[in-house]
């Protein structure tokens, strides 16, 4: 099941979805076994922002029918502390390294964008544009021209794959593929969670500390299926397709729909090692099955 | 604090037995191939069957839970129903199956040289200090147990020699077990090290009384959990170092690093 994604050979199409997984801490749990049988063929880090966060105040999580929603709030150790403390971990991955970043602006995408750009330990970069632009109040990936913007900024700054990882909360995710495609992006990546809302059944307040959030978990699939869907019409780029998968089957339905690699998320949640099963499943329907 | 690693993923482990104790039920796991837990770690616990469907076609997430007992490759657990992931776990009989991942977390660690430990539960919370009742020497280790009422007080009989507490005054004394905690502290303050669990308001009654009366304490927490090994970083709580994750950095933390053990959104 080898693949070629944007000139990365990868031993097979399933990876991890970017915040869904911390090989670090996983590491601590789980030892070396975790790196025997590491559940993805590439490994796509935590968002990384310039600044260190703490992340929203809890509670961050609420469970939902076949899914949960989360606000978490994008907690890390910033860019000078990833690159201390996490980089050199991650580096010694039997996978590739995929880096995801964020910043409130334009600038701080290009800082992060050019303090991995030439790091031999980083295979590609993933750009979270799920964040408004402190700038200009718009959620950057919400808006073509805004995406079309942020990447003509950061493309010349790297000549590592940039990919970027679109919203399912904006009005035309196939157009602002195309805005990101036209702007020299190597890969879309898609959805990102949905927003979604819960109550306090005791108060009737928000229930998260970040009033909003996320949405993931087989609850999403079929918007994420109908997402990567349009989006494959519009874009020739790849599409790293995620969203609610669970099983080998989920992930043959994303790339059936266009997606040259798919990404387990929420599923590692409930098994850590869901990566695995989700690849020889994957890896027996594709042995029986004329794709 | 102490750690077992875990074998990575998920593995089945067939149901025992089902015992009921008053308004708690103990599930017995068969875990043949799992390391001994630390005492104070934790599992994520699965039903193999029928995990979702319930109260709002919940649950989706596993659920965790200290370890009560770990003996000879069986595990067992403490459940009481509280919503639809309890709910389901307290069907389970003997031939049905559960999906574990764990031990998780740090455990607790020893007591500091001099002090004798002292261990104070409440409701459910009871578990982790069974099994290191049991690792420090049953007889000779103080328990100071609290429930609502007679029905919870049968829990009681899972430890060694407890001193009981009720809200209702059915069993025991009539109270909150954190007087009972407060006599203690005012005869012996300098002599013990206090390890605790249960519900919220409880812990962060201990957390005062023992930083008023300059005692070490160890408090296992609980908080909503997706995952129980760092990937989610949905139950943070609030410390002196910022939010920790208690599935990797807890669940056993020093009362000392806490602000507060009134964590957002626990009991849920």
């Amino acid at each position: 099941m080898t693949v070629s994604f944007c000139g990365i050979e990868l031993e097979h199409p399933i990876i991890n979805a970017s915040g869904t997984f911390d090989a670090l801490a996983a590491h601590r749990a789980f030892g070396d076994e975790l790196l025997e049988r590491f559940p993805f063929a590439a490994f796509v880090s935590k968002t990384v922002t310039v600044a260190p966060r703490q992340g929203n105040p809890p509670p961050r999580l609420w469970e939902v029918a076949g899914g949960l929603i989360n606000s978490i709030g994008l907690p890390n150790k910033g860019l000078s502390g990833y690159l201390e403390h996490d980089l050199p971990f991650l580096a010694d991955l039997p996978v590739p390294l995929i880096v995801n970043v964020m910043g409130f602006s334009r600038d701080e995408v290009a800082e992060l964008v050019e303090a991995f750009g030439d790091r031999p330990e980083v295979s590609a970069l993933e750009l979270n544009v799920s964040c408004p632009n402190v700038e200009t109040g718009l959620i950057m990936g919400a808006d073509p021209a805004e995406t079309a913007r942020l990447v003509n900024r950061v493309r010349p700054l790297t000549g590592k794959p940039l990919i970027v990882k679109l919203t399912p909360n904006a009005s035309n995710p196939p157009s602002v593929a195309t805005a990101a495609q036209d702007a020299g992006a190597d890969a879309v990546s898609l959805i990102n969670t949905v927003r979604g809302m819960a109550l306090d059944p005791r108060t009737g307040a928000p229930w998260l500390g970040g009033v909003t959030g996320g949405t993931s978990g087989p609850a999403v699939r079929a918007i994420a299926l109908a997402q990567v869907h349009s989006v494959a019409q519009a874009v020739e780029i790849p599409i790293v397709g995620m969203g609610g998968v669970q099983s080998g089957r989920d992930a043959l339905d994303l790339m059936r729909a266009g997606a040259s690699l798919v990404a387990v998320g929420t599923e590692s949640f409930r098994d850590p090692a869901a990566g695995l099963r989700v690849t020889s499943e994957l890896s027996e329907l594709l042995a029986n099955t004329a794709v | 604090m102490t750690r077992t690693t875990a074998p990575f993923g998920r593995r089945a482990a067939p149901v025992t037995a089902r015992e009921e104790h008053g308004a708690y039920v103990v599930i017995r796991c068969r875990d043949a191939e799992g390391p001994s837990p630390a005492p104070g770690q934790f599992y994520m616990l699965t039903a193999s069957e029928r995990w979702g469907g319930g109260q709002g076609e919940r649950p989706f997430l596993p659920r965790a839970f200290s370890v009560l007992r770990a003996h000879a490759g069986e595990l067992q657990f403490l459940i009481e129903v509280v919503g639809p992931g309890t709910n389901r776990l307290c069907e389970l009989h003997s031939g049905d199956e559960l999906l574990l991942v764990g031990p998780l977390g740090n455990g607790f660690a020893p007591p500091r040289e001099g002090r004798a430990p002292l261990l104070v539960g409440g409701g459910v919370g009871i578990a982790p200090l069974a099994i290191w009742q049991d690792a420090l020497g049953s007889e000779a280790t103080t328990a100071l147990l609290g429930f609502r009422d007679e029905a919870h007080a049968h829990g009681a009989s899972l430890l060694t020699n407890p001193t009981v507490a009720t809200d209702d005054g059915s069993v025991g004394h009539h109270g909150l077990v954190t007087a009972l905690l407060e006599d203690e502290l005012d005869d012996r303050a300098d002599e013990v090290e206090v390890y605790a669990c249960g519900p919220p308001p409880m812990l962060e009654a201990v957390r005062a009384m023992c930083t008023d009366h300059q005692v070490p304490a160890q408090l296992a927490l609980e908080s909503g959990m997706a995952c129980g090994f760092g990937a989610c970083f949905g139950c943070v709580v609030p410390t002196q170092d910022g939010y920790v994750r208690l599935c990797v950095d807890g669940p056993v933390l020093e009362a000392s690093k806490l602000e507060s053990a009134l964590v957002a959104g626990a009991g849920h």
